[in-house]
């Protein structure tokens, strides 16, 4: 499927120049603008300040992202599914960490723009030594080498003190004087457009990598690995290998992490950073290139705007995810495209009905699922904290009955009528993917 | 005869306390048309599987252009020079035809693990590519995913896949299988030129593709070689008759 | 002396209940294939209906009730989702039980909190059953031992003596072969699973008051149990079986032996001191690195001798 998207941006200056390059890439292309222009969007005129909390969600965007595409090296691309992919991203911020150190301290004359090289260098490194065995197994034993490995490290990371810091982890300060433009970096935007500048090259990296031959026998080994072995190929290499690139780009994200918030933890490296990954990728959706990005940007958006509403960001992540699992494994980008094929056949109009009539019960089941959430929530947990469950100056009592059936109410009525438009929409999904097969064939 | 392209030499193999092969020796002459044929479950595609790496034998020496491959794993023994088909076809499916072609030879030119160059460039890879791609007839699917292909298109391009690494030694397993007459004439006369000068071992049910192709001819009845030899000399032997071929009908 | 003793003592009760655990994930896995990540979160569930059970019918009830909600769980589970998901890939399975642990975990937070349940062992248990050397055998710890062995020899008769356990055992080595020969696979899939889920629940039940009942427990097990099954090796319940023991007592020991590696070095005359590189590393004390072991085991089993002890297939 990525195969239609990465071909036709395989012969970029090959067929017609600058002019059908903007053509084909104007989706990229109009992100890099956005991305550039879009902190002067909450710019406070006034103080002549951006807003810290809309950049610094900016700045977490752009680090998932590199930290997502590289996760989708190995699972959407090479087949591999890592429980520990954290690892490198929080080693590759470890070792920046310590080079911005030194840096400030003079021993090392290094730019501070240059320094997710050292982040590159400190993941290839740990990734070649680590991915050597963990490499050595595929599929599930893969997954719990990776586990594994993930654990061990997290649990070096709290003991140990000269890399890690321990518990306290490793501060740094990434005013070190030392810059190609001259740029002090004390204020968050400069480092933003650092983000920007990285995200940029590694997404060009990382994208012209699949259409190298071991790119292509990455996809391959995960389709079949036998044919791969009898084309030559030794699949535990591809594996290797993939595996090691992988872990540079997540050390670039690791470094850019420590560029921002200066101070790098054990948590960089522990099981939540790396189900991060895994969720951001998969809900984007892992079999086309540009899922991760998407799946990045959707994570952090909601994680930020719902953790300032609510606590159980978590729970409903992880519902998400499950959801996503079960309904639509192919992910967010999976499901547009498959809708390519109806409005390359010009019916795409005919499911905006049918969707319309799924958004009424839809909201019924979403407003009843976090109101039942919520209520939980604030019984056990906001009690103990001592906070009250207000919306918009009405306070809910979790402990009496009524809310409570408000939700059952909402849950249950907005189901079965959510069942019946499901169907209805199925009817309709069947019906105009037969009239464009149909179409199709005739044409 | 000279150093026989492939020799097996008492081969034996067991899974468990089930013998599969039991002491299977042959020759194979390089450049010959070999077919290996038998009853189902007589160890064609085991063998095959054995020579290819696929696992390992419980006995016995196999040896290609002299040299052992006893051991080794199947890409290795790809390099040295053999490469084989499967019975259940063994493609990239969610590759297009021509990205499949292209895999198969990126590490014969030389590519190996490369992650510099981009393959869309190569010149003459693609070049040689797309001739592939028209010596197996299939230039008109070039851009279409290999899995929409029809039954007969897939096996065509399973074999431009396997023979792109330009293998000396090629291994079909019958790749005339679910074939109707008129598919199985093309896929006959796109092996015949295809391994030209090539050494090919075929294991193959259908009769007519194993008189018409094959110089030699090997039969495999559980486990064991019954008969080797030109294919009038196994039609007309008796031993071959009873196990599977059948004497001729007599009409009354 | 006493110390080996004791340790050996506490180490057979605790590899016992990860038995209990293990046992019901070999069989999920070997059968059915899926690594259920939420295996532990059954034993989770299963302390945590035990507490709340216990707090309004007593201990003894909750005792039955408690792995019997468990099972009905993983019934249903079973039956509605998972079998959906198997439709779309081994990977899929995989990631479906990991994010169902999670939300399992979150649930829990929810309905009893973030912090510890005070779920404690009943009265009539809390005393010493015996003296071994000066120190006291809980006798809550003989009743843990007892359950576990009662469990035991219930599955290894279920297994050897009922008709489902020969289909059982037929399906752990080769699933597809059983299906081809008619029996109601989907049917043991949902027996199995639901039956797994009894036995961490009840691993819970007796587990949770003697550990301690808190959301992150499941967590903390799972690492271990999966590490026990990996060693054990699929297809094998006799496998899992020895792989529980050796855990339990490499686990218990691993706390009670205060040495380093500078220590072992310092005996082969080879000094330790702080400016040797990973002076760190080396100078840690196994109590220390104890939480570290089992993931350690996993990796080196995997690599090593990926079917584990007496495994039929490979992972």
């Amino acid at each position: 499927m990525s195969e239609g998207a990465v071909r036709t941006a395989a012969q970029p200056l090959a067929a017609g120049g600058a002019a059908a390059f903007l053509r084909r890439q104007w989706p990229w292309l109009a992100a890099l603008v956005f991305a550039l222009v879009v902190p002067w969007f909450s710019f406070d005129w006034s103080t002549g300040r951006h807003s810290g909390f809309i950049v610094s969600m900016l700045s977490q965007i752009g680090i998932s992202i590199i930290f997502a595409l590289s996760y989708n090296m190995l699972m959407g691309q090479a087949g591999l599914l890592s429980f520990g992919h954290a690892v490198f991203l929080g080693l590759g911020g470890y070792v920046t960490a310590h080079v911005v150190n030194a840096t400030k301290g003079g021993a090392l004359p290094l730019p501070l723009e240059l320094t997710p090289i050292a982040g590159a260098l400190g993941g290839l490194a740990f990734a070649v030594v680590l991915g050597y065995f963990a490499t050595k197994q595929r599929a599930t034993a893969f997954a719990m080498i990776t586990l594994g490995i993930g654990e061990l490290i997290t649990s070096c990371a709290l003991m140990f003190q000269t890399f890690f810091g321990g518990e306290g982890g490793v501060s740094t300060n990434r005013m070190t004087g030392r810059s190609l433009f001259g740029v002090g970096y004390a204020a968050p935007i400069q480092v933003y457009y650092l983000i920007v500048a990285w995200t940029a090259l590694s997404v060009v990296a990382m994208l012209l990598l699949t259409r190298t031959p071991l790119g292509r026998m990455a996809n391959a080994s995960r389709d079949n690995f036998e044919r791969a072995q009898f084309v030559g190929y030794d699949p535990r290499m591809v594996r290797f290998f993939q595996f090691a690139l992988s872990g540079a780009f997540a050390g670039i994200a690791g470094a850019l992490y420590t560029l921002t918030y200066e101070i790098v933890t054990y948590d960089t490296v522990a099981g939540p950073m790396s189900a991060n990954a895994l969720l951001m990728t998969y809900i984007g959706g892992v079999g086309v290139f540009a899922g991760p990005v998407v799946g990045a940007v959707l994570i952090v958006l909601l994680q930020s705007w719902v953790s300032l509403l609510s606590n159980s960001w978590l729970v409903y992540a992880g519902v998400l995810f499950i959801m996503m699992v079960t309904f639509a494994p192919m992910g967010l980008t999976g499901l547009v495209m498959m809708h390519q094929p109806i409005w390359r056949a010009g019916r795409l109009g005919r499911l905006i009905g049918p969707y319309l009539r799924l958004l009424g019960p839809a909201l019924l089941v979403l407003i009843g699922f976090v109101l039942a959430v919520e209520l939980c929530s604030f019984l056990t947990i906001g009690a103990a904290q001592g906070k009250s469950f207000t919306l918009s100056r009405i306070t809910i009592d979790p402990r009496g009955a009524r809310p409570w059936l408000v939700a059952g109410l909402l849950l249950v009525g907005g189901g079965l009528w959510l069942r019946v438009a499901m169907r209805g929409f199925g009817a309709a999904w069947n019906a105009v993917t037969e009239e464009v097969k149909t179409t199709g064939t005739r044409a | 005869m000279s150093v026989p392209a492939l020799r097996l030499t008492d081969v034996k193999k067991s899974f468990g306390p089930t013998a599969v092969i039991m002491g299977v020796s042959l020759d194979v002459a390089p450049g010959s048309r070999h077919a290996i044929i038998g009853p189902n479950g007589a160890g064609k595609t085991t063998l095959f599987n054995l020579i290819s790496g696929r696992f390992p034998a419980s006995g016995g020496r196999i040896e290609l252009h002299g040299r052992s491959i006893d051991g080794l794993p199947p890409h290795e023994i790809n390099r040295r020079g053999l490469s084989r088909s499967f019975q259940v076809t063994s493609i990239f499916p969610r590759m297009t035809v021509f990205e499949n072609i292209r895999c198969g030879l990126l590490w014969s030119r030389g590519y190996k693990y490369s992650f510099w160059h981009l393959v869309g460039g190569q010149r003459v890879l693609n070049a040689a590519a797309a001739q592939l791609l028209a010596d197996v007839n299939l230039e008109a699917r070039r851009d279409v995913p290999a899995g929409l292909l029809t039954y007969a298109e897939q096996r065509a391009l399973e074999i431009g896949i396997t023979i792109a690494g330009g293998a000396d030694t090629v291994l079909l397993d019958e790749p005339t299988a679910g074939m109707s007459r008129s598919e199985a004439d093309h896929a006959v006369a796109l092996i015949r030129r295809i391994t030209a000068g090539k050494t090919l071992v075929m294991v193959e049910h259908d009769m007519s593709v194993v008189f018409d192709l094959a110089d030699v001819v090997t039969v495999l009845v559980y486990g064991q070689v019954i008969a080797s030899g030109p294919p009038a000399e196994i039609r007309a032997n008796r031993a071959v008759q009873d196990a599977y071929l059948g004497a001729p009908a007599e009409v009354s | 002396m006493e110390v080996l003793l004791v340790s050996l003592l506490n180490g057979l009760v605790y590899g016992m209940l990860l038995f209990m655990l293990a046992s019901g994930l070999t069989l999920i896995f070997s059968m059915m294939g899926v690594l259920n990540f939420a295996h532990a979160s059954m034993y989770m569930l299963g302390a945590y209906f035990a507490f709340s059970v216990s707090r309004v019918i007593g201990f003894w009830a909750a005792l039955v009730v408690a792995p019997i909600l468990c099972g009905i769980l993983g019934a249903l589970i079973e039956m509605y989702a998972l079998r959906r998901v198997h439709r779309n890939g081994h990977i899929a399975e995989l990631l479906f039980t990991v994010g169902l642990a999670f939300i399992i975990e979150k649930a829990t937070q929810m309905a009893w909190g973030l912090l510890p349940v005070p779920y404690r062992v009943p009265p009539v248990l809390d005393r010493a059953l015996f003296h071994v050397y000066g120190s006291n055998f809980h006798a809550y710890r003989g009743f843990m031992l007892l359950i576990s062995i009662l469990m035991f020899v219930a599955i290894w008769l279920l297994l050897t003596r009922t008709r489902i356990g020969l289909v059982i055992q037929a399906a752990l080595t080769h699933p597809e072969m059983v299906g081809a020969l008619g029996h109601n696979v989907p049917r043991v899939f949902t027996i199995v699973f639901a039956g797994g889920s009894v036995l961490a629940g009840l691993a819970g039940v007796i587990g949770g008051n003697y550990l301690v009942t808190e959301p992150s427990m499941a967590a903390t097990m799972g690492p271990i149990v999966f590490v026990v099954v990996v060693f054990g090796g699929l297809g094998s319940l006799a496998g899992c079986f020895i792989a529980s023991l050796i855990m339990g007592l490499v686990q218990t020991f691993a706390v009670v032996i205060d040495v380093s590696l500078a220590d072992l070095l310092a005996r082969l005359g080879i000094q330790v001191t702080s400016a040797t590189p990973l002076a760190e590393v080396l100078t840690m004390p196994l109590p220390r690195v104890g939480a570290l072991l089992p993931y350690l085991m996993l990796i080196l089993v995997l690599l090593i001798k990926p079917r584990g002890l007496m495994g039929t297939r490979d992972t």
